[in-house]
Order: structure tokens, then sequence, then C-alpha cells
């Protein structure tokens, strides 16, 4: 859950999830300033949200989201206390994964 | 050092004031400051000086209050939490080397140390409450030490800036170094801090519009887009000298230590804001 | 997306140790993200080439049932905030594509049954230029978009 903050909250049947994760988002096409060499790409390729075992969301991203990147969306249902996983992967091979609960 | 600021930390709940010198007044400096940006700016709510363009310009208000819906420099506050919960190598944490553990002290600095003579900044302070517990300093304009920064200063939101320049000539020296570097004209493009902040404020540089210097430091230490993270005042003071093309100074060294205390000074009365998020 | 599988990648409850020790070991196999990732509608170089890369072809429709929500003017390029919200039945998906970008493909946002027709993010632009969102519903492309204008600002950006 380290690098994933998230806020789930259900109102009126809708649940609004806001999710920040820390991430790079790095394109490949920025110059290291002290080297002058390309900072290689590297960025979230996939993020995938849950509840209640059903897949809410499948971002698929390029480069082009901000670093640092934010989401949010709604699904309808969802109550207090269910669980929402979500989790990314990058093209690196890293992932990162982390749960909160509606509120 | 820690006595000193519980002093003005209960002094400044109390309510009590410093007796300040006949001669040097930045009390007078700072009443002339406000007149001069409630009248450039009158539709502008006093308190909302705080949040610096935003205060005057609607539409990139709107994208900053996107930004907060969920702000990047929330990573960062978790993380200087973390730092600041861990114990050093000797067991003590950094929470004994401040009044208050640390919680809500933000808005007082940087305030005057009698016994050194020196102002002491909250980044300085971190480092050396690190020092002295063993620990090796951290850099002084992003990394850990912003972050560390960002959570103090977190724990301060709301609170009233109330910096002291108390009645000791080293102190309105320190303060009086701070104006002049304010106010004087420096670099290639041969201009002050005060040229842009003060004569033109509100005005465009290019694209850009020129924020008022009241309430200029209040929400530091701050999430920049475009440096893609957190930095220190001293970090954006460097960037700023280097924009007219003057060479930056040392961070956290004598000349940005004394702008920073004259500069905040300027925001006394206003709430504490940080961190912030900026472009 | 001519084979979009859904993949879950956690299942059951996640204890974060172990579980957080298993995914940096690689047992989620990043070969299956890259497998479902549009790789070519990323590397495309115009809109048409991101749209044909990402659903195969077919044309897209103006909507009014599509509302960009960005910026006219963007205070910072690398940092755009942008929200879609689609009003179409049916709605399977969200694509967010910027016309002048380099690779045009910024992000695609595949709705689940019950996930509204809604999306916000932040995003770089490299210059002005059109942000366009594209919804797939059934076998039909719907497209919107706002310009975004980009400047140099005066303090080196």
């Amino acid at each position: 859950m380290a690098s994933i903050k998230m806020r789930a909250k259900a109102s009126d049947g809708v649940t609004t999830i806001k999710a920040l994760i820390s991430h790079p988002m790095e394109t490949g096409a920025r110059k290291d300033k002290k080297t002058g060499k390309l900072i290689p790409a590297h960025f979230i390729q996939e993020v995938v949200c849950e509840h209640g075992g059903k897949t809410v969301m499948t971002a698929e991203w390029g480069a082009a989201i901000s670093k640092n990147p934010y989401l949010s969306f709604r699904f309808k249902g969802g109550n207090a206390g269910d669980t929402i996983k979500l989790s990314w992967a990058d093209n690196t091979g890293k992932s990162d994964s982390g749960e909160t609960t509606i509120k | 050092m820690k006595k000193l600021l519980t002093a003005i930390l209960v002094m400044g709940l109390a309510g009590g004031t410093w007796i300040l010198p006949a001669q040097a007044s930045p009390q007078a400096d700072l009443q002339k400051f406000r007149a001069y940006f409630y009248k450039r700016f009158p539709n502008t709510p006093k308190g909302d000086f705080i949040n610096g363009v935003y205060s005057i310009d609607p539409a990139s208000r709107a994208q900053w209050e996107e930004i907060e819906e969920f702000p990047p420099y929330e990573l960062n506050i978790e993380k200087g939490k973390t730092m600041f919960q861990t114990p050093f190598k000797n067991g003590k944490t950094y929470a004994s080397c401040f009044p208050n553990n640390g919680m809500g002290i933000a808005q007082l600095y940087p305030f005057f140390d009698a016994d050194s003579g020196k102002v002491i900044t909250l980044e300085g302070a971190i480092n050396q409450c690190r020092a002295a517990n063993g620990e090796k300093p951290l850099k002084w304009q992003k990394g850990p030490i912003a972050d560390l920064s960002a959570y103090m200063h977190y724990t301060s939101r709301g609170n009233i800036i109330n910096i002291v320049v108390p009645d000791d000539p080293r102190a309105q020296a320190i303060y009086e170094r701070g104006k002049a570097h304010f106010y004087a004209k420096r670099g290639q493009l041969n201009m002050a801090c005060a040229d842009c902040h003060v004569y033109n404020a509100g005005n465009r540089i290019r694209a850009d519009l020129l924020s008022p210097a009241l309430g200029h430091v209040t929400h530091f230490p701050v999430y920049r887009s475009k440096w893609g993270g957190m930095g220190t005042l001293h970090r954006r003071y460097g960037g700023c000298n280097k924009q007219v093309r003057a060479k930056p100074l040392k961070p956290q060294g004598d000349e940005y230590v004394a702008l920073e205390y004259f500069h905040t000074y300027m925001s006394n009365g206003l709430e504490s804001n940080g961190p912030g998020a900026r472009k | 997306m001519t084979s979009m599988k859904r993949r879950i990648f956690l299942k059951g409850s996640l204890a974060t140790g172990a579980a957080g020790m298993a995914i940096s070991a690689g047992l989620l196999t990043p070969r299956a993200v890259l497998a479902a990732w549009p790789k070519s509608a990323f590397e495309a170089k115009t809109v048409d080439d991101a749209v044909k890369g990402l659903f195969g072809g077919g044309t897209l429709s103006g909507s009014d049932k599509i509302k960009i929500k960005a910026p006219d003017i963007a205070e910072n390029g690398a940092v755009v905030p942008v929200s879609v919200t689609s009003d179409i039945a049916g709605a399977e998906s969200i694509s967010l594509i910027v016309e002048k970008n380099t690779s045009p493909l910024t992000a695609s946002f595949i709705l689940g049954a019950g996930t509204e027709g809604y999306v916000s993010t932040r995003i770089k632009m490299g210059k002005t230029s059109s942000v366009i969102a594209v919804v797939k519903a059934g076998d039909k492309l719907y497209s919107a978009g706002k310009e975004v204008k980009v400047t140099i600002g005066g303090c080196g950006g």
C-alpha cells in the first residue's frame, strides 16, 4: 500500500473512488540534467480496481499521465465497510497494490 | 533554544507582545506592506493572500482546486510523518528536539535564538536535531528534509504565523539584511524580488501572473508541478535568483535565512497553510 | 480492443507482507500485463492510428453527450486536470487522446458493468492541443474534443 493513497466514499448508491499513486511516470524523453543522458521510460501501464470480486475499472495508461498519477471514477453499489482493492503494474515489471474501506 | 521557542509559543498563545525597538521597526514595515497590498488588491479577502496567485486569478484557482482535491503532497506528508516518528540510531526522536513534540509549531519559524545570535529556520532546526542525535544532515532543498518540513507544516495548518523580531540589535540586523535583499536589484536582469512581487504583483510576465509578496511564504514547503516534487523555500529562492540571472546563494546560508526572516515576518497574522501545491 | 482479457490482479484477500513480496518477486507475471496493454495504440503517432490500434478501426461520431472538463489555459502542461463525463448508454470505455502529443493516446479506461461514464485524471500536454475523449458503446465510437492551451510561463515555465 506504500505507493497508493485511496479514498472511497459511498453516497446515494454510488461509490466514488479517488486514488493518488506515487510513481515517476517517466516518458523516456527527458534528459538527466547532470549526465545529459535520456532517463529511461518508467510508467504505470495498467491500473485495476476491484470491489466484491468484480473489476470495476481497468485503466490502460501511457507515459503522458502525470507524475504521481491521480485517478477518480464512480460505480453503482458499494456499501460503507466494503473493501476496495487497487493494483498497478508498470513497464519495468514493478507493481504494487493496496486496499481501502468504503466510508 | 527549545526554552526560547517554548517561551515564544507561550507568549504567542497568551497574546503577549515583545517590546519593539524605537528605531528599526518591522511592525511599521508590516503595516505599510499590508496597506500596499490591500490597496492593490481590494477584492481579495485579507486571509486569502495565503493562496498567492490563486487569490487573484480565477482560472488558475480552478485548476489548483482540482489538484487540491487530492494533492500530490499528501504522499510527502506521509513520508515525512513516517520519518518524523522513526527513532534515530540512538533511540531518540525528532519530537524530543522541539516544543510540543514538534506538532503545530512551524508557524513560529524562523525565530531568533539569543543564545547563538542566529535565526533558526525549521529546516535548520531539523538538521540541528539530527546533528544533536548523531545523524548526518539532510540536503537542504528537496527530498527527506522537504518531507519532514511538509509534515511539520501540515500539523500547523491554520495556525497564525507569528515571527518575532526582538529588541536585540543582532536580530534586527538579520531582519534588515533580509529586507535589503528583498528590495535590492540583482542579476543580469537587474531585478529585485520587490520588482515582481510588490510593484508588479498581479501583472503578467509572459503567461505567468506575478504573485503578491503578502502571504508569499505561508504555503511552503511546496509541491511544484514544475519540479514534479516537493521543495523547500530556499530551493525556490535559488530558482528565483536564477530567473533574474543572478547566482543562486547557498540554501540555509546567512543571506537566505535573513531573507526568510524578513519574508515570513511580512506574513505575520496570516494562517500557515503548508505544504502547498503550485505550478 | 480485440481481446480484452479481464485479468484479476489479486485473488482473495491481500495480506500486505506476504503478497507484497509475491508481487515484487514477479509472481504476478508482468508478461500478462504487457499482453493486454495496447502497445500499437500507445505508440501510434496520429489520432487515427491511435483509434485504429485501440479499436481495430471505426469512425468517430461527434457526440454532445460527452463533456470534457479541462482548463482553457493549462497552468502547467505537466499536470493538466481532465475529467470526462459521458451520458452514452452502454459505455464500455472512455479513452483520452491528446492530438498534438508525440504519442496522442494517453489513457483508456475500461468501465466495469456498474461503473459510471466518468473518469478524472491529470495528464501531460506538450503543447496547445485538442484533448479528445472517445467513448466506445457497443460497436460505435463517439467523441468530443476540447482545446487546451499550453503556454510558456514567464519565470522559466
